[in-house]
């Protein structure tokens, strides 16, 4: 899948590949456009664009407001989808979303995938839609060439890791600790092993996320992972410092 | 095939993986209960013990002589230990919890019934125990905030979304996420991810398989119809299931209509044109949700109504034609609510009182040897501050400001 190449021929030229994670609409689509772009300028290799759903269940107090008060502003997921296009065209790195079910659900999943095909997004992620729920999903995903990107847990046993990495394509999402988006994570030895067991499940490439906030976070993942992914700290640094913070903070975290 | 955990097209259990093990614990735990007898003779046993089981089916004289109609009977459920049906599943959750080995739970709430009880079987089996409601539903309902902190509970104020039952749901399942290992998240309705709405189910058809038992005895034959108010709808699911089974038995659940269906400012799921087929909280069902499947703000005058989803269970029956839906609104239920506690001497929950108001419109309308059974969830004198509010009662406003008076002098 292209995600996966592109993903990989990145990696062969760098120690350790970097997704950042922006909500759509918050502060606003303007400000978006302007973080992309500082984003993409100092070398992020890959960005999760999160479309806002009123009901964020796996975020964290940070995001969940994001989410809220791009709804509250009257965000429209046509728009979301608008400003995904102009990002791919403009940009040259892989683009994802990153949603909740019911956001692809009440747009027409097979519509949806094809929406996003057509603007030239590369992968989905939907941490709300475990596979057992997901065989129309996954399907569609095929026909697509949309990669449906698999989610591990530090609770998630050894079979459980291969049973998802089979249905997964782009790259693996390991989630580093227990909890919700933001919160600090803890990079002891119980986390270097579950990090052992991801790498062992599966050859597709691993981005770990949840709390990775700084230049020494993503120092500590080089060698054990392939890609760092940075979330809430980017939202935080716009809400406190504006988004021409943004680059400078990139370009600072390899 | 229908997958487990789905009802017809509905239910399901879109959960993130962080709880894949945690669900498959669950899953087989509840089974093992299931299939063990002991268990829910057990379960029956403290019902009897500790809450007031088996509830009575009062015979309502005056209200059956006051419509005309068919002979009304009450399933009092109000009489339960905590004043609601919520015991029930409490009870029987906190029962699979010792089983599971587990030390803390925690419980989203509306109305704070489910709180309530919650915090009461924290208590009784020494677990720890925080509580998720709405900031606005703290402010509704007080004195159960009062009684959860008093019985060492830690409420926790929901101040996202729009602070109420849907948004207690979501942080309940964010402290779920950080804390299942030590953590049961004990769901109080028949919604949610699958098992949940099994689960709750059966720990609350006890209301129906007594219910069915005793009109037998009282009246000889079965209801003509059933009444029961659907929030989440586990009350409902408690006395249907009773009667499912009897197709002569006509099944009604009945919905906040808050203001008035055409005011979009209720929580009619079923009963109005208003809600589409969604995925949220972990579960498939009618939401009333925008074009875009964001979530809308419900309103009702009861708390433990206000809510966007309802029992993929009873969407299944809904949809099947099983059971028929109706909405009353805020209006209708402060009417209902002054009739039934002066005719009856009995005080529903607000909540309770929407099953009354439709019954009351079409007791009048069957025979005098018909019998209808309207399940009382709860008791409505905990809601003495929303109640004396929307009665605009002016001899208890002047105790409140008297009483205000009191404590900003202190």
């Amino acid at each position: 899948m292209q995600l996966t190449e592109t993903l990989r021929a990145r990696r062969a030229e760098k120690d350790i590949l970097l997704m950042t994670h922006l909500v759509l609409g918050y502060p606003s689509l303007a400000v978006n456009r302007e973080v992309v772009r500082q984003m993409v300028d100092n070398g992020v290799d890959c960005i999760e664009l999160q479309i806002p759903f009123s009901e964020p269940v796996a975020d964290g107090p940070v995001i969940l407001k994001a989410n809220q008060e791009a709804i509250s502003h009257g965000l429209k997921v046509r728009e979301c989808l608008e400003f995904a296009a102009e990002m791919a065209a403009t940009h040259k790195i892989p683009f994802l979303f990153m949603t909740y079910y019911n956001i692809l659900f009440k747009y027409g999943v097979e519509k949806f995938f094809k929406k996003a095909k057509e603007i030239g997004i590369q992968g989905f992620i939907v941490p709300d839609l475990p596979p057992e729920e997901g065989e129309e999903y996954l399907n569609l995903a095929k026909k697509y060439g949309i990669a449906p990107v698999m989610i591990f847990a530090p609770t998630s046993t050894d079979m459980r890791m291969r049973e998802l990495a089979g249905y997964g394509e782009g790259l693996v999402y390991c989630v580093a600790r227990r909890g919700v988006t933001g919160a600090q994570t803890t990079f002891d030895a119980a986390f270097h092993d579950y990090l052992a067991h991801c790498r062992a499940a599966t050859n597709l490439p691993l981005a770990v996320g949840f709390g990775i906030a700084s230049k020494a976070d993503v120092e500590v993942l080089k060698g054990k992972a392939d890609m760092a992914v940075i979330g809430t700290a980017t939202i935080r640094l716009v809400e406190g410092k504006g988004p021409e913070a943004v680059g400078p903070f990139i370009a600072g975290l390899r | 095939m229908i997958k487990p955990g789905y009802y017809g097209q509905w239910g399901g259990a879109f959960i993130p993986e962080i709880l894949y093990e945690t669900f498959r614990e669950l899953n087989a735990t509840f089974a093992r209960c299931q299939a063990d007898k002991t268990f829910w003779q057990e379960y029956v046993e403290l019902m009897s013990t500790y809450s007031c089981r088996p509830t009575p089916l009062t015979y309502a004289e005056n209200l059956s002589r006051h419509f005309g109609g068919a002979q009304i009977f009450i399933k009092r459920e109000d009489l339960n230990h905590t004043g609601a049906h919520k015991a029930n599943n409490v009870m029987g959750q906190g029962l699979l919890v010792k089983r599971m080995g587990k030390k803390r739970v925690i419980a989203e709430t509306g109305a704070g019934q489910h709180g309530v009880a919650t915090a009461t079987m924290a208590a009784k089996f020494g677990f720890a125990c925080t509580i998720y409601m709405g900031e606005e539903d703290v402010q509704r309902q007080r004195p159960n905030v009062f009684w959860m902190e008093k019985l060492g509970a830690t409420v926790v104020p929901v101040t996202s979304g729009s602070r109420t039952l849907k948004d207690a749901i979501n942080e309940a399942f964010r402290d779920w996420v950080a804390n299942m290992d030590t953590t049961h998240y004990v769901m109080g309705t028949v919604c949610g991810p699958h098992p949940f709405p099994a689960m709750v189910a059966w720990f609350q058809s006890i209301i129906g398989i007594e219910a069915r038992k005793q009109i037998m005895q009282h009246f000889g034959k079965l209801p003509a119809r059933v009444y029961a108010c659907v929030g989440g709808g586990s009350n409902a699911m408690g006395i249907f299931q009773g009667f499912l089974d009897d197709r002569e038995v006509e099944l009604i659940g009945v919905e906040a209509g808050g203001k008035g269906i055409a005011t979009k400012q209720h929580a009619a799921r079923l009963a109005s044109p208003d809600a589409s087929p969604g995925v949220a909280q972990g579960y498939k069902t009618m939401f009333l949700q925008d074009s875009d499947g964001q979530m809308c703000d419900t309103h009702s005058v009861a708390a433990g109504l206000d809510y966007i989803g309802v029992s993929p269970i009873l969407t299944d029956l809904w949809e099947k034609g099983r059971v028929r839906f109706a909405a009353a609104t805020d209006a209708e239920v402060m009417a209902a609510l002054d009739l039934t506690i002066k005719q009856e001497g009995i005080i529903p929950a607000l909540e309770s009182a929407h099953a009354f108001v439709h019954a009351f419109k079409e007791a009048g309308s069957l025979s005098k040897d018909e019998a209808i059974i309207i399940n009382q969830s709860g008791r409505g004198d905990k809601d003495i501050f929303t109640i004396a509010h929307a009665f605009d009662d002016p001899s208890w406003k002047a105790f409140i400001r008297e009483k205000g008076k009191q404590y900003a002098a202190d």
